[in-house]
């Protein structure tokens, strides 16, 4: 329905759609910018930095493709109208996921996928099947776990009801992070995207395996294998965050 | 009269939203490392890039996180209401109203605006100078052509959302020209990237636009990379831009209100 609503307005659907495509396109001529003027951002080359910028553009485009609306959570706890979904028999979850659907997003998983796709024969990478392989398996992995973090985020606002933005600083801020090479943060930084919100697992711990560079922090090697495992945990934390939260949903009562 | 307490109101009410406020100075502030961090990865590699020490490329980072909800960089601000208005026919109603249609939102916006920069400005600015070598400027004339350079580009800003908000009398949903009118002020404002580093004629392009009145020059006069003349030069430049396209929204204006229609019932 969302889909036929968005396509009423011809011109600006198509406007909106070239947006998203070029609002992502941007960041990366953005870096491209930045590489006319040098020959390597924190010891990565252009096709590496496109690559990471792919990978982690992928999983967020995937993960906003399916569950970016539920931004708009916010807004339906302080008006109320999140007791419409209440009523009606089919899981609220799925509900506000599907609430404004918007075709337009699948701009910024185009942009993610060409950059991406540019950047894998450029790569200095002697591509094996188990190499190949990796490449879908993070961008499955990463979507899993930007998935958890809008989850927990709109979750977080049964209870912040305007705090929606907050939660942009860990996707779309997480995303802007990972365009870059890790070596570029400072070490808290980067401790702090490992182990406290796990976004490292998106793409920096496998690229840098990939990549053949040892990872900024020193950890063992098995961990850049750990991106299903952290998904796994992260997606079942937000579930139950989800929970929690719509228990201690009360109605506005208007 | 009739202006200013508009603009008063409208500074109050955007001074409700408290939380929402919160959450968006915790934006700008994550915002504002991941791109220091990358700023200083880019001029450890090319010192001096764009005319700017590390130290000034720094501070041009924080003011733009400072100034990104003030100057409505993303779009928006305010703006997407009187879209709003636009598209659903309550246009007619402001049209009634004894008050000029662009004066009053000008009014609102800058409310906006001034709460926008003392709610959103100071504090991202003052995290991001305690956690980096700033280069912010000491003496009182800078800052006060700083905020000076920000009203203007503030007022520049105005007539770009203004104009983008009244094709919605021709495009009747005009949230895609927003949308793309938002990240041409993103791209050539220099918010992605000083437009000094830009390379070549794309540079100089870019800094005569009018996107540039509303980052680029208030953050140049802050960090200390326009002095003196080029300070004046810089806010006749921003004025000039103002005027031009508060002209231009005054005639579409009256080209959109003789458009309406208003159907009875």
């Amino acid at each position: 329905m969302w889909v036929r609503s968005a396509l009423a307005y011809r011109a600006s659907f198509l406007m909106m759609a070239f947006g998203n495509f070029a609002a992502n396109a941007l960041d990366f001529v953005a870096i491209m910018l930045m590489f006319s003027r040098i020959d390597a951002l924190g010891g990565f080359s252009l096709p590496e930095v496109a690559f990471l910028y792919g990978t982690s553009g992928v999983s967020l485009g995937l993960a906003d493709l399916l569950l970016g609306s539920i931004e708009g959570l916010g807004r339906r706890v302080r008006d109320g109208t999140l007791d419409v979904l209440l009523l009606r028999p089919a899981p609220v979850f799925a509900q506000v996921a599907a609430d404004r659907f918007a075709l337009r997003r699948l701009g910024r998983l185009t942009q993610a996928l060409l950059v991406l796709g540019w950047s894998l024969p450029r790569l200095p990478v002697d591509w094996t099947v188990g190499r190949v392989l990796m490449v879908p398996l993070m961008a499955v992995c990463g979507a899993a776990i930007f998935a958890a973090v809008f989850t927990a985020g709109a979750a977080f606002q049964f209870w912040a009801q305007d705090a929606a933005e907050v939660q942009n600083s860990f996707t779309y801020g997480g995303n802007a992070m990972l365009q870059y090479p890790p070596t570029v943060f400072a070490k808290e930084l980067v401790r702090g995207v490992t182990f406290l919100v796990p976004l490292a697992f998106v793409n920096w711990l496998p690229a840098l395996r990939l990549l053949g560079r040892p990872d900024p922090l020193g950890l063992p090697g098995w961990v850049d294998f750990l991106g299903p495992v952290v998904a796994a945990l992260m997606c079942t934390g937000a579930g139950l965050a989800w929970r929690l939260g719509l228990r201690a949903y009360r109605s506005t009562g208007s | 009269m009739w202006y200013i307490a508009v603009a008063a109101g409208s500074f109050r009410r955007y001074a409700t939203y408290r939380i929402a406020t919160v959450a968006g100075v915790f934006t700008n502030t994550v915002f504002g490392f991941i791109v220091a961090f990358t700023y200083i990865a880019l001029w450890d590699e090319r010192p001096h890039l764009g005319g700017y020490d590390q130290a000034q490329a720094l501070a041009f980072v924080w003011t733009g996180q400072a100034l990104l909800a003030t100057t409505g960089l993303m779009g928006g601000g305010g703006l997407d209401e009187l879209q709003e208005r636009i598209r659903t026919g309550d246009i007619a109603v402001d049209l009634y109203r004894p008050a000029d249609l662009q004066l009053w939102w000008l009014a609102a916006d800058l409310g906006r605006a001034g709460l926008q920069l003392i709610g959103r400005g100071v504090v991202p600015m003052a995290v991001g100078a305690l956690a980096f070598p700033l280069a912010l400027p000491g003496d009182a004339p800078t800052w006060g052509g700083f905020l000076l350079s920000v009203l203007l580009g503030v007022l520049v800003s105005f007539t770009l959302r203004y104009l983008v908000a009244l094709a919605s009398f021709w495009l009747l949903d005009g949230a895609g020209l927003a949308l793309i009118s938002g990240l041409a002020c993103m791209f050539f404002s220099g918010m992605l990237l000083p437009l000094r580093v830009f390379p070549g004629a794309l540079g100089e392009v870019a800094q005569l636009l009018p996107w540039a009145a509303i980052l680029q020059v208030p953050a140049d006069v802050l960090v200390g990379a326009r002095s003196g003349g080029a300070v004046l030069g810089g806010l006749v430049f921003q004025a000039a831009w103002a005027v031009a396209l508060l002209a231009l929204g005054r005639l579409v204006q009256s080209a959109a209100t003789r458009k309406v229609v208003v159907h009875g019932g």
